[in-house]
């Protein structure tokens, strides 16, 4: 089962694609682009749809996805937490 | 074996003036919000006619007054449509939209209310209009090239599914549309915002690239003079939010999958303007689902692609418009809407190149004549862009 998955390999974070991850949930990613599988350990619940972190970001970090920059950290994040509106946000506006 | 190639066809309504349709509608097209109610008298009267009312058409002016025009003069020339009884409060301006649809050649008449009242309105209207739906129901199908199915796409309640599995299918769809020389569309400026420059590096020319910023910018501009705080309880909406996207960056990186790998922008049009060529076009437009499937229609488009991911279940007045998602959840709670399933791309089970064939074998049923979902549920929206207020 494909738990997760990211475009790009440079990606900091990817997007949960089943429902049911929780803390604790080991999960394997798919890089799309590469079509290669990668694992990593869910450290809270993650509603499908939503964003895991792929490596620990700090205040300011510059977040990728699609290999490209969709936001800035606003509050500190570890590999595997939930990754969203409460801890990124954009850069424009 | 591809689904469509350079000699793939499917069964259209050919207009008079070369366009084809895929649906066969008879519409009367209230001027103005006055005019709803006899138009849907007519409509009610007349089997087989279809009101497409609308809350504006009073003292709107300048280029709101003209986009106003443009788009249900658009609406009434879009080659789904047959023929035309347009209804208004009086003659001036009903005269003009008639004049408008008249260039495509197709059967259509005007009434004006005043002087007459709403009975008498409505019995020359349905007079008409029953001559029109009888005409119509024997206009028959016949075989059409891929490259005159006009295609438009626009994306709604989207969420991370959306960039992963369904926007990327209607690229692969349009990247193989577009080399058959297919007319397509996209627009949604707000939605851009963040991937901006990668539209801008896909323009097929310096002027297209430069026109295509210049609307961009003109865009934000108006954000920046409306805006309270900023757009994040707009842009995303609370239902991107809830589906998992976070930034607007995130949403238009999604959006912009549906311009697909190969696809360059040939042209950019205003709101409800017409293509002049075949290719890929920018339309500046609205992100709201309606409006912008209604400017699509406006704009002479015969079908279009609508991936969402948390459930979106819009449709259009006279535009079957085809959804597709791949989040199982959606499709699972929702499935009465959706018309290509596509989860199966985010488990690996299928690939790009199939799902943007599945959406590909959809569009075809539906240009033959399928109903979709939306049809089927009765969504007929039709939904005016106002670019400011009143007079």
């Amino acid at each position: 089962m494909i738990h997760f998955v990211l475009h790009d390999a440079n990606d900091s974070v990817a997007v949960v694609v089943v429902e049911g991850v929780t803390a604790g949930t080991a999960m394997t990613g798919w890089v799309m682009d590469d079509d290669r599988l990668i694992r990593l350990q869910a450290q809270q619940d993650i509603p499908i749809g939503h964003k895991v972190a792929l490596a620990d970001m700090a205040l300011g970090d510059t977040v990728l996805k699609y290999g490209v920059d969709i936001g800035r950290v606003v509050a500190p994040i570890k590999a595997g937490e939930h990754a969203h509106v409460h801890n990124i946000k954009t850069k424009r506006w | 074996m591809p689904v469509v190639g350079p000699d793939s066809s499917f069964l259209g309504y050919r207009r008079e003036n070369g366009r084809v349709g895929v649906r066969n509608h008879v519409v009367i097209l209230p001027l103005d919000d006055l005019s709803n109610a006899a138009a849907e008298a007519v409509a009610h009267n007349i089997k087989g006619a279809l009101a497409l009312p609308h809350p504006y058409g009073r003292l709107q002016f300048g280029a709101d007054l003209e986009l106003h025009f443009r788009t249900l003069i658009g609406a009434g020339c879009n080659p789904n449509v047959a023929a035309v009884v347009v209804i208004g409060i009086e003659d001036g301006w009903t005269q003009q939209v008639v004049d408008g649809i008249a260039t495509t050649g197709k059967p259509v008449v005007g009434f004006g209310i005043e002087g007459h009242g709403d009975h008498a309105t409505i019995l020359r209207a349905s007079r008409v209009a029953r001559e029109y739906v009888q005409w119509a129901s024997e206009q028959q199908r016949g075989a059409c090239p891929i490259s005159a199915l006009w295609v438009s796409t626009k994306c709604g309640e989207s969420d991370t599914t959306s960039g992963c599995g369904a926007n990327p299918t209607v690229g692969n769809a349009f990247d193989k549309l577009h080399a058959l020389g297919s007319t397509l569309c996209f627009g949604e400026t707000t939605e851009l915002t963040g991937g901006e420059q990668i539209v801008a590096g896909r323009c097929a020319t310096a002027q297209v690239r430069e026109r295509f910023m210049a609307m961009f910018d003109r865009y934000q501009a108006v954000i920046e003079r409306h805006k309270t705080s900023d757009l994040s309880d707009s842009q995303p909406t609370k239902g991107n939010i809830a589906g998992g996207l976070t930034t607007i960056e995130e949403k238009a990186l999604g959006n912009i999958q549906k311009i697909g790998k190969r696809c360059t922008v040939d042209g950019v049009i205003d709101k409800a303007e017409a293509p002049t060529h075949p290719g890929l076009w920018f339309m500046d437009s609205s992100s709201a689902a309606a409006e912008m499937v209604t400017l699509c229609a406006a704009a002479g488009f015969a079908l279009h692609f609508f991936p969402t991911g948390q459930g979106n279940v819009i449709g259009n007045a006279i535009v079957p418009v085809i959804k597709l998602c791949a989040n199982p959840r959606t499709v699972r709670l929702m499935a009465e809407h959706i018309d290509v399933d596509t989860s199966g791309l985010l488990q690996r089970e299928i690939n790009l190149d199939q799902a943007g064939d599945r959406l590909l074998e959809c569009m075809l049923r539906t240009a033959n004549g399928r109903l979709t979902a939306a049809e089927v549920l009765g969504h007929r929206e039709f939904v005016l862009t106002r670019l400011f207020e009143s007079a």
